[in-house]
């Protein structure tokens, strides 16, 4: 025992003890005695998560793998609704109960985006419009991304308890950062010129910041919708470790029983999934001119209707080809 | 050119920008000790943006602001809409200052009183031709039927129309500035800051735009506060030009009297390779007839061409071509002064000795 505190100089740190991890595993018992308040808002949550998950069930697999596929037309194309189309069918057929997984991963993936739009789209404005709170931020965002997720595992199921809610506010996390990021990128980086010229015509700061910067920065911001959605893709197995379902459930369960076809099958269904909200969200972030500078309603399936429903009251004036 | 009356719509007194975190004690320093540029950015590391601007432009007047890149033309002219605060002095539009109104107001000026257009044209690219016109109405709240009906009428005064529902990007650069133009006056404002609004295009879309704008301008009956690099542009376009050097107002005068009498070798090397023919009158080259008549004996007057003093050069030599004796300068029937042909050469060389000399 007094060797021990015998203190070193060329070896400091094993003589000296902050007991770091003894006051840090007091977060724990304080998570323990406030669990109670925490459980109503918990409950309002856990709601809109089964909601939307009963939503997703409700549907045939048929008919929202058409609706999916419909919604990527009119976000990114012909070209990349095939894909989607084709990858929700392998992905169906993978095994029977594949595609109710998956639209549970899917409905704890949307909950989490969605969360970490509404979180992460003010911060990273704020972030954009004050260096300081950039700087203060950075690290912040720096710990969310590398602090492995198993560290504040523990914490936030003393907290909240296991299950979705859990689930979706580790998958928060890790995914929001990029979210933030490129939403200050995109707004610092909108042409300071133009945003001079919103001024110079009697645009307020916030008519500035709606008319100008957001539109032009939206790019960039749904660039980083999509990297939130990938990264909350990736934390869907370390999330079926706090009894979250679906595909990730089946990749850990199969871990533990050493059945390599059970987890292939749940990986796999992990990365069409992947491809096919990476494919849709891409899709969004495509600028007006890569359209070829037609409002959105003049493309994709709603073009179609819109097209068969009034024929011939206009031609199109672009002067583009159609991509 | 245009009808003026000596209101001053755009008064600077004294205006200061010194650019820096110790800008207030690089202010007092170089109006104490009188520091240059130079020494100020050594000393303090601060940059002078502009240094002492006063000047008026009165209504109706077009004001160029001629000046190198980097003489401070652009920062200038950012303080009269506030784009900019100044370090020292003040901005009066219409008699009232621009750094005592509130936000609120400061932005009713902008959108109503004061158009601008921009060298780069920083259209908005994700909003059509239409929608770029009209932001200013749009921003004040107007709704979308008055501020169609505005867009529209300025996109017509640019001879745009046909094009209101292209992106930006769908038009050619003079095109371009067109929109910029349209969108400056969509509001009617009665003042027009034009910050190098012709300088990203080619000489002929150049010119073609100048007359636009100017015709324009007469019309509409704008005050502008215009800023070139392009002392040509100035001399085509302004009733009066401030030559700027180094934040310096170095001369403010007409055409005329920049060209003919420089206020310093700066301007004068500027001045050097521009053609008088247009700027100079007879009035300015001619020699008191007297004088003449005593060097050279009396003159046979009903042989000579005849001229009156605010000729040009340009007709003094059209003149000149045709017949070997001198131009005979006439005010009200009488013949007053004596125009001869070495006088004319030295004239078209910028060189006015003969009016000096009697003077």
């Amino acid at each position: 025992m007094d060797e021990e505190n015998k203190f070193n100089i060329l070896d400091p740190f094993s003589s000296v003890d902050f007991e770091i991890a003894d006051s840090a595993d007091g977060i724990k018992q304080w998570a323990i005695s406030n669990r109670e308040l925490i459980q109503p808002i918990k409950a309002v949550f856990n709601d809109i998560i089964v909601f939307i998950d009963d939503a997703l069930h409700a549907v045939p697999p048929l008919l929202m793998l058409v609706l999916i596929a419909i919604i990527a037309w009119q976000a990114a194309g012909r070209r990349p609704a095939i894909i989607v189309a084709l990858c929700l069918s392998a992905l169906g057929f993978l095994d029977p109960n594949a595609w109710g997984l998956a639209m549970t991963t899917l409905a704890i993936v949307m909950a989490a985006v969605i969360a970490c739009f509404i979180i992460g789209l003010p911060l990273g404005i704020l972030a954009a419009k004050s260096d300081a709170f950039e700087k203060i931020l950075r690290p912040v965002l720096d710990l969310m991304q590398t602090i492995p997720a198993f560290v504040y595992l523990v914490p936030v199921v003393m907290l909240v308890g296991i299950g979705n809610v859990s689930g979706v506010i580790v998958t928060i996390i890790f995914a929001l950062p990029p979210l933030i990021r490129l939403t200050s990128l995109g707004i610092r980086g909108v042409n300071p010129s133009v945003v001079e010229a919103a001024r110079a015509f009697g645009a307020s700061p916030s008519q500035i910041l709606v008319k100008v910067e957001l539109p032009l920065a939206t790019p960039t911001i749904l660039a980083g919708v999509n990297q939130t959605i990938m990264l909350a893709l990736s934390m869907v197995v370390i999330a079926s470790m706090i009894s979250v379902g679906g595909l990730g459930n089946e990749v850990l369960r199969a871990m533990g029983r050493l059945d390599a076809g059970k987890a292939i099958v749940g990986g796999l269904g992990i990365v069409l999934l992947a491809i096919v909200l990476d494919r849709i969200s891409q899709g969004l972030g495509q600028s007006g001119r890569e359209r070829g500078h037609r409002h959105w309603w003049q493309s994709g399936p709603v073009g179609l209707v819109v097209r068969l429903t009034k024929p011939k009251t206009e031609t199109t004036p672009s002067i583009r080809t159609e991509k | 050119m245009t009808q003026q009356s000596e209101e001053a719509v755009i008064r600077c007194e004294g205006v200061w920008k010194i650019f820096g975190r110790r800008a207030s004690e690089a202010l007092e320093a170089v109006k104490s000790q009188g520091l240059s540029k130079d020494e100020i950015r050594d000393k303090f590391d601060c940059v002078v943006g502009v240094r002492e601007a006063s000047f008026d432009v009165r209504r109706g007047e077009i004001f160029c602001i001629m000046g190198l890149s980097g003489s401070g033309k652009s920062t200038l002219i950012r303080h009269i809409n506030r784009l900019i605060e100044p370090t020292a002095g003040a901005i009066h539009i219409e008699g009232e200052n621009v750094n005592d109104v509130s936000q609120k107001k400061l932005r009713a000026l902008r959108a109503e009183k004061i158009g601008m257009v921009f060298q780069n044209m920083a259209l908005m690219p994700h909003r059509t031709v239409m929608e770029n016109v009209a932001f200013s109405q749009e921003v004040r709240g107007h709704d979308i039927k008055d501020r169609t009906q505005t867009a529209l009428r300025a996109i017509k005064a640019v001879e745009l129309d046909g094009w209101e529902a292209k992106y930006p990007d769908e038009l050619s650069g003079g095109m371009q500035q067109r929109v910029g133009l349209a969108r400056a006056i969509a509001a009617d404002p009665p003042i027009l800051l034009m910050d190098e609004p012709f300088s990203a295009l080619d000489p002929l879309i150049r010119r073609q735009l100048q007359d636009k704008f100017m015709s324009l301008s007469s019309e509409m009956k704008k005050t502008t506060l215009f800023i070139t690099h392009d002392l040509d542009e100035a001399i085509r376009i302004g009733d009066r030009i401030a030559i700027m050097k180094d934040g310096v107002l170095v001369q403010i005068g007409t055409p005329e009297d920049i060209v003919t009498n420089p206020a310093d070798d700066y301007v004068a090397d500027f001045v050097a390779g521009i053609s008088k023919l247009g700027l100079i009158s007879a009035a300015k080259i001619m020699e008191q007839i007297d004088v003449y008549t005593r060097r050279e004996g009396p003159l046979d007057l009903d042989s000579c061409p005849e001229a009156c003093p605010d000729h040009s050069l340009d007709r003094l030599v059209d003149l000149a071509v045709s017949t070997q004796q001198p131009i005979v300068v006439k005010v009200d029937g009488k013949p007053a002064g004596v125009v001869t042909k070495n006088a004319l050469l030295r004239g078209i060389k910028g060189d006015i000795g003969p009016a000096e000399k009697t003077a």
